[in-house]
């Protein structure tokens, strides 16, 4: 069975998304594809199943906080990086085939963020989403389980953002010992 | 905050406590309907059980024997890793890392140490790359000594527990000889290791690499051809490659279905590419396949073993790269150079700049790949590090892979895709 | 002197209550098999042939709580975990002691944060506690013999 030659997938997605590729970026041997939020799950079944790129497998899906600042109007990709939203979530895909990486990046707004699920093109996505959903408070829509995951199901709030507090126990000095003391009934001395 | 009360009040009725306090509806379509009207039984495997494997709590909806579906319910060792990571310089993040997969903590430090070289387009030298493929192997090793004891001592192989825990303190004291530390050794560090390998390493591997392969095949002896292994461990946990590509599943347990892919080979790191090994694969996708894949890997890392100490009795040079803005000095340098002290208090204090942008590296654990996600911000802490974990990929994997089998089962499919739950909750 | 020594040679020795409670008690003190993170595999590089645990007749792991004497809290224990190791603690029956290994389990370790309990002390009861990240197996037997000295001291009036 003759194996098609790789095509380069940049070029490959613009010309099937046109617009919908807002932004291209290589850094240290990486390729990343910033979409249009919505359209996200199209393109990586697009480039999961057409001939010469096969990127049948993914690896991860990560989300970043770019609060308070680190995103906007400055950041349009004019000799900076495209940041249009607070939220991006970034979906790292593996061709074994042609063997090589590629990442396609999704942003989201500040409130209320959502973004189309992944879990269409690969059942992998569902709880890398749910941790996301979790931990970052991004929703995605066509989840089939939108429960949290890694904390407790009472649990208010969403610990990876960047304005959410890393609740560290404050040292204990003298003035503050008695009250640090109350939340260890049991602790002896 | 405050954490829970103690459990139930004496003054509790008999009928309070036959209630139960849950709502089936939340479960509602996450189990089959059958669950919905009690014809199937819902069984708690809860998160305190001796086969999960750490605290896994999993919801199993039963038929009778036959599982249905499993939920699988993780956080239950969540630390907050990556979010304390925000708040460290990169040098100083190191030793949390060692703590997610505690069972081969040179690879957590080895996949964050690449990700750091990638973000900072830092040297590693090549006595440093030996040096870390030696260690990455040893933890292979281990970490399989410890699967491999765990999961015939759940399927009722109480010795071989025993034996793989003996050959384990020799590794681990091998570790101890190169970081002073047996486990948390946090040894592999961003431009190669921390220190160079002590006098009496080398004696010490050569010996170990002399006794074990005797050892490897006393386990087999003890199980591959035992027909009560055979009996519970072939046909069971049968997964399809295709169905495993698209859960995401790596390592071993995508290797058992006969996929050919190890980052070893395909995107080697570390001077992989010049040592000679194979990479076993399965057939059947079953347990039993996943195990012959485990234990000839404890055979081909012997062979990498083997050439890594050859390699590095005729290298010398540089274990860490010499870059000083990134890699601090030795401290017998320090008496001698200005710039060393300066260095030396910069980077310990403030550590160093990384760029605003972001990179994925990934590097095959004894599970799978491990991936570190990292996004600088151009001063000197991370905006965002986030592991992608084999385990927390094969935990999620879990329904598929024991839907249709027996209660029974449920123990040797979770010890055959060998997970550990710091990796999986971070 | 005269009569013990005479009943020696007869087979016989004399003793309190307490010391041979507390003796027969340290003798085969069962752990409960739990293990929360990494101090969890050294305890088993503690109970496997190098260090062994068994001299001590900690052997026996006890699944479950009901028989179990000892809670040997190993690892970092996490807000959602809390709530299990109290309902644990609770289902032991007296006596049982706690020893808290690791620092995780201690102080909360490495880890000050959002996720993790800063000590078991803020649930439950420890009777000794061990340094270390992860303690060597030798520190646990060193904190296994404290807790056994702290055990033979233990008066009539401390028995529950």
């Amino acid at each position: 069975m003759e194996i098609p030659a790789a095509r380069d997938p940049v070029s490959a997605a613009q010309e099937a998304f046109g617009a919908a590729i807002l932004y291209v970026k290589q850094f240290r041997g990486e390729t990343t594809l910033v979409v249009e939020a919505a359209r996200a799950p199209e393109v990586l079944d697009f480039l999961r199943v057409s001939p010469g790129l096969v990127y049948n497998m993914l690896s991860d899906v990560s989300a970043v906080d770019y609060y308070p600042e680190d995103y906007g109007e400055e950041f349009d990709g004019d000799g900076s990086d495209y940041r249009p939203g607070r939220f991006a979530v970034s979906y790292h895909i593996l061709s074994m085939l042609y063997n090589r990486r590629l990442r396609v990046k999704a942003f989201a707004a500040d409130d209320d963020p959502r973004l189309p699920s992944a879990t269409v093109v690969w059942p992998a996505a569902d709880w890398l989403e749910r941790e996301i959903a979790d931990m970052m408070g991004i929703t995605f829509e066509g989840h089939p389980d939108q429960r949290r995951l890694l904390m407790p199901d009472d649990w208010h709030g969403h610990p990876h953002r960047r304005d959410y507090p890393l609740g560290k126990e404050t040292v204990a000095f003298s003035f503050n010992e008695a009250e640090i003391r109350k939340h260890k009934p049991f602790a002896q001395n | 905050m405050a954490v829970a009360a103690p459990a139930q009040s004496p003054a509790q009725s008999i009928e309070e406590q036959r209630t139960w306090e849950g709502n089936l509806d939340q479960l509602r379509g996450l189990v089959s309907e059958r669950a919905m009207t009690g014809e199937t039984m819902l069984l708690n495997m809860g998160p305190h059980h001796p086969s999960t494997h750490g605290v896994l709590r999993l919801l199993l909806e039963l038929d009778g024997e036959e599982i249905v579906t499993c939920l699988p319910d993780i956080g239950f060792l969540h630390t907050g890793i990556e979010k304390s990571l925000e708040d460290k310089s990169y040098e100083k993040a190191l030793p949390l890392t060692d703590r997610m997969d505690y069972l081969s903590p040179m690879s957590n430090n080895m996949s964050y140490s690449c990700a750091v070289e990638k973000l900072l387009d830092l040297d590693v030298p090549e006595r440093g790359q030996i040096i870390r493929v030696i260690c990455l192997e040893l933890a292979r090793c281990a970490s399989h000594l410890v699967w491999l004891g765990t999961h015939a001592i759940d399927m009722g192989a109480m010795s071989v527990l025993l034996y793989a825990f003996r050959e384990r303190e020799r590794v681990l004291g091998m570790f101890e000889m190169l970081s002073g530390q047996r486990m948390m050794s946090s040894y592999i560090r961003p431009g190669g290791v921390w220190r160079d390998v002590p006098a009496d390493f080398l004696p010490t591997i050569k010996q170990f690499l002399k006794d074990f392969p005797a050892k490897v095949d006393d386990y087999e002896a003890l199980l591959t051809q035992n027909p009560i292994w055979k009996d519970r461990a072939q046909g069971v946990g049968v997964v399809e490659p295709d169905v495993a590509l698209a859960h995401g599943m790596t390592g071993p347990a995508l290797r058992g279905s006969g996929v050919n892919w190890d980052l070893r080979k395909a995107q080697p790191y570390s001077g992989y590419e010049t040592y000679e090994f194979n990479v076993p694969l399965g057939e059947h996708g079953d347990v039993y396949d996943r195990y012959l894949i485990r234990i000839q890997e404890f055979r081909e890392s012997m062979k990498i073993l083997n050439q890594a100490v050859a390699r590095l009795e005729t290298v010398k040079g540089p274990y860490r790269s010499e870059n000083r803005k990134y890699v601090p000095p030795l401290r017998s340098e320090l008496g001698q150079s200005m710039e060393a002290v300066i260095h030396h208090f910069k980077l310990w204090t403030y550590g160093y700049d990384a760029p605003d942008d972001e990179i994925y590296c990934a590097i095959e654990s004894p599970r799978g790949e491990i991936g570190c996600y990292i996004h600088g911000t151009g001063a000197n802490k991370p905006r965002r590090v986030h592991f992608k974990t084999p385990s927390f990929i094969h935990i999620s994997a879990l329904p598929v892979l024991s839907s249709g089998y027996l209660l029974a089962d449920m123990v040797a499919i979770i010890g055959s895709v060998d997970i550990v739950l710091g990796d999986c909750d971070r | 002197m005269g009569v013990s020594s005479k009943l020696g040679n007869l087979g016989v020795v004399t003793t309190t209550v307490e010391q041979a409670v507390n003796w027969a008690r340290t003798g085969a003190m069962w752990p409960l098999l739990f293990g929360l993170a990494c101090c969890a595999i050294e305890y088993m590089s503690s109970q496997a042939s190098s260090y062994d645990l068994s001299r001590f007749g900690m052997e026996l792991n006890r699944a479950t709580p009901r028989q179990a004497d000892l809670l040997i809290v190993s690892g970092r224990l996490t807000r959602k975990m809390a709530p299990v190791v109290r309902q644990l603690y609770d289902q032991m029956a007296e006596p049982k002691w706690v020893i808290s290994m690791g620092d995780c389990a201690s102080c909360g370790g490495v880890y000050n944060n959002y996720a993790i309990v800063q000590g078991v002390d803020e649930i439950i009861p420890v009777d000794v506690y061990i340094a270390g990240c992860p303690p060597r197996p030798e520190q646990l037997l060193h904190g296994i013999l404290t807790l056994h000295e702290k055990v033979k001291s233990e008066r009539v009036a401390d028995w529950a």
